[in-house]
């Protein structure tokens, strides 16, 4: 994923978003799968989610990342998407999967220098119209590992609105806020901002992995990224949660 | 599909076995990966345990014991672990722990084992029994330099030529002409010749130089028999003899000529023009140096020389069987050189003796940093009162002058200086005797050296005869071999490496390693034992090696490993030297890890892990009371 700055208003993206508000998913998913007009929408929906009870343990995870052409999901576009299934066993790489789609709008020449693809590979590549229903069938039944969840939720909402007229809800346990649940719990007060120089901890993807002894890899590559993504999270159930948390202390 | 898991692909690509895999191999077994992170103290494989997967370690540090909780291994990036039980019966053997944060890469047994079954390198890498990969590694290290591991039937280049002893000088010097040969070998087709009389019996050896000096200087008749002027008690070698050992053994007979045997056959002559021809001059030349060198201080100035042949040959990959003799031939012949300036000095001696090298010397497998380990014998009439003065003050002079060449007084006061080492023949028969009748493990820690020993100067046949007593008393000695054996279960190897340390079998970590210490002495003491309790007279630890794989005490295979082990940890210690000498620092036995190549690494633990199988089969084997 790309962060590099304020993120641009993706919070908005996503509503339910609201930290007080975490909805009951598999009820949530009931709800869509009988409103929702695409068919293959609706197939995810009818999928279903394990219950908010469910150990850790049993939780079919699949990490997801997308690589874009920008920050901002209203005026850029998604233009790779990679997904590894997973569970607290084991990241399953050897099934995962890698799209490159094509944008709507033109790629700038800074977007293309970050994520290494081509504007040759892009033009080859399918709209992700086409590819939505392999998208969503690798999603299906999965919650959705992400770091930073307002990028994913707020790209493929946006993608998908732009397609089909319906956006897209999924569950998602982001890697970044447990790591800012660690290391951003306490606002710092009046005191500590002005004499504590100690610079706030970076919950960066790169930066939260090397705190578990995780190595360096090279970013901006969504499969790359993905697969950083679940480790990170197997790495943080490891050190701070066990297989028997309940699910619904990580899902937002 | 294409793999797009860049990250993993490009991890196995930098790691053995992986690199060397085909590219289109590779791809597959990436795509194969799957991955799991263990946080540290945790347990990642319990023994019993279905055996589903081989695991590369990512990053962080992994544990493996045996079943009986001791450490067998740790592991760091690029380590591998699991082979062991996917190759027996799919149970985990071999427990693990992640003692760092570890993510692990997990290779699916299917994938591990096609390509185990498919790849034979891959397979020869990662063999169920280490030594494979060490015997892989010596051999194609063996390959690459074929010029120096020539076996001596590579220099025949035409079948023997053979006169009959009955024929004259002036038909041997026919023959000669005709055939174009500088020798002949010389038959008797007499009844002494074998059943079948199909084989001439060889009776000597005839030589131009022989015509010259022994015929026409002499005066004597062309129609002289040629077993008249022939050369009789043939020095001979086999057919599978290094091309080195045939120039070391010219050396020591001072014979130009080498009659080649194959199964008792003559095969052909080699003359030692094909040796200089053939071989690198380095060693023949200080050798030759040194003998016509006329004081101690001339001696003393050949140490830079004796050092550079020896990295010189480190640099030619000579093997360690070689370095090991040819110095010990230069050192051999300081202290020949030296005995004749003694003698010189003092005068012919008032009564025959012999001049023993001890040791490493005498094991053939000396190196640069040694001790000198010598002892005198002396004729059964010497007389301590009228006689010792002369010997004490020859000891004097040879180890004052070793010395001087770089070769430091031996600390234990094995020197022909000390009047315990410098008796007649029957006090040090009477020595041996009660080492192996009467002995005490303290005893033999002392005279352990004296079990490798060899005549360089003078009565060199009492040596012989020595060695003959030690091979045939010691083997009916079983309190004397389970002494030996607990002598040679002292000195330990280390477990392995991790990281920058060397990992001792507690887990402990220390900064050096002594490769002396902790490897090729071990090695050598062990493999004496075996060679004492199978009666071999050989003075070599691979000679010696040979002799006990043939009596088959040993496991099968075992010995080949030893082997293996010996030449590898050799050939570390070896280059370590020679590195140290290039960069102009004094060198030694220690050698720091961080000097070590990934490669030397894997492999030294190989051999570390063989000599310490084979101290438990030693310690099993000649226990006090357990017949053998």
């Amino acid at each position: 994923m790309l962060h590099l700055g304020p993120l641009k208003d993706v919070q908005g993206e996503a509503g339910e978003d609201d930290v007080h508000a975490v909805p009951d998913w598999p009820a949530r998913f009931a709800e869509l799968a009988a409103s929702a007009r695409d068919a293959r929408l609706r197939a995810f929906y009818a999928a279903g989610l394990p219950a908010g009870d469910t150990p850790l343990g049993e939780v079919p995870m699949v990490a997801l990342d997308v690589e874009t052409t920008g920050l901002d999901p209203r005026r850029d576009e998604i233009v790779s998407v990679g997904v590894v299934p997973m569970d607290l066993e084991r990241i399953r790489s050897s099934a995962s999967r890698h799209w490159v789609v094509r944008p709507r709008r033109v790629l700038d020449a800074e977007s293309v220098t970050l994520h290494g693809i081509t504007h040759s590979q892009v033009a080859a590549a399918p709209d992700l119209g086409e590819v939505l229903g392999e998208l969503l069938d690798a999603l299906a039944g999965r919650i959705v590992v992400v770091h930073c969840r307002a990028i994913e939720r707020g790209f493929l909402a946006a993608a998908l609105r732009e397609r089909i007229g319906e956006a897209l809800a999924f569950a998602a346990i982001d890697t970044m806020e447990l790591e800012a649940r660690v290391h951003r719990q306490r606002k710092r007060g009046w005191w500590a901002r002005l004499f504590d120089r100690s610079p706030q901890l970076s919950i960066r993807l790169a930066d939260a992995r090397a705190r578990y002894g995780l190595p360096r890899y090279r970013p901006h590559h969504a499969l790359s990224d993905a697969l950083a993504t679940a480790e990170l999270l197997q790495a943080q159930v490891a050190h701070r949660y066990t297989v028997d948390t309940p699910l619904a202390e990580l899902w937002r | 599909m294409q793999v797009e898991q860049l990250e993993i692909l490009d991890f196995l690509r930098a790691h053995a076995p992986f690199g060397e895999l085909p590219e289109d191999t590779l791809q597959r077994v990436a795509a194969a990966v799957d991955v799991r992170y263990f946080k540290a103290g945790s347990r990642i494989l319990e023994f019993g345990q279905a055996a589903e997967a081989w695991f590369v370690v990512r990053s962080g540090a992994v544990e493996i014991y045996r079943r009986n909780g001791t450490l067998y291994n740790r592991l760091t990036e690029g380590g591998y672990f699991g082979e062991f039980g996917l190759l027996r019966n799919k149970r985990v053997r071999f427990p693990a722990a992640a003692i760092e944060d570890t993510l692990l890469y997990l290779i699916p047994e299917p994938v591990f084992t096609e390509l185990f079954e498919s790849n034979e390198q891959f397979a020869d890498y990662v063999e169920i029994e280490d030594r494979s990969r060490l015997r892989q590694v010596l051999s194609r290290r063996e390959d690459a330099n074929q010029l120096m591991t020539a076996k001596v039937d590579t220099l025949v280049s035409r079948a023997a030529v053979m006169l009959d002893r009955e024929a004259s000088a002036a038909d041997a010097a026919r023959h000669m002409t005709a055939e174009g040969v500088s020798s002949l070998l010389i038959t008797a087709g007499d009844d002494e010749g074998e059943p079948d009389g199909a084989v001439p019996r060889i009776v000597g050896i005839i030589t131009d130089r022989d015509l010259r000096t022994r015929l026409l200087a002499e005066g004597l008749p062309y129609d002289t028999a040629v077993s008249e002027i022939m050369s009789a008690g043939l020095v001979t070698v086999e057919h599978n003899q290094l091309v080195f050992e045939a120039m070391l053994r010219m050396l020591r007979n001072n014979v130009h000529h080498l009659p080649v045997l194959r199964h008792g056959r003559p095969l052909g002559v080699i003359a030692l023009s094909d040796i200089i021809h053939y071989e690198s001059r380095n060693s023949l030349f200080v050798v030759g140096n040194i003998f016509r060198q006329s004081s101690v201080d001339d001696l003393a100035a050949l140490t830079g020389d004796v050092r550079a042949c020896f990295t010189r040959m480190v640099g030619e990959d000579a093997n360690s069987r070689m370095i090991g003799a040819a110095m010990a031939v230069i050192g051999r012949s300081f202290k020949q050189r030296l005995l004749e300036l003694a003698e010189a000095e003092l005068g012919p001696p008032p009564v025959p003796y012999c001049f023993l090298a001890l040791g490493s010397m005498a094991r053939q497998e000396q190196l640069i940093v040694t001790d000198q380990d010598n002892a005198l014998i002396l004729d059964n009439s010497f007389d301590p009162a009228r006689h010792d003065d002369y010997f004490k003050a020859l000891a004097t002079i040879v180890c004052d002058g070793l010395a001087r060449c770089g070769y430091s007084y031996c600390t234990g006061g094995v020197m022909a200086t000390n009047p315990k080492w410098r008796q007649p023949l029957r006090v040090w028969e009477g020595y041996f005797t009660d080492w192996i009748e009467r002995p005490t493990p303290q005893g033999l820690l002392d005279s352990g050296i004296f079990f490798d020993l060899d005549g360089v100067w003078g009565e060199t046949g009492w040596a012989d005869g020595l060695r003959r007593l030690v091979a045939r008393k010691a083997k009916a000695s079983p309190r004397f071999l389970a002494c030996m054996a607990r002598n040679a279960l002292l000195r330990t190897p280390p477990l392995g490496f991790f990281k920058d340390f060397v990992m001792e079998s507690d887990g402990r970590h220390t900064n050096t390693i002594n490769m002396k210490r902790r490897g090729t002495a071990p090695l050598a003491d062990l493999v004496r034992v075996h060679a004492l309790a199978v009666g071999s007279r050989a003075r070599n630890s691979f000679e010696r090696l040979r002799d006990i794989i043939d009596a088959d005490i040993l496991p099968r295979g075992r010995g080949q490993d030893l082997h293996d082990a010996l030449e590898f940890i050799s050939m570390v210690r070896i280059r370590h030297q020679a590195e140290d000498l290039a960069a102009g620092r004094e060198p030694d036995n220690s050698i720091e890890p961080e000097n070590l190549s990934e490669f030397e690494r894997k492999s030294l633990r190989d051999a570390f892990q063989i000599l310490a199988n084979a101290q438990s089969f030693l310690k099993y084997r000649y226990q006090p009371g357990r017949a053998n």
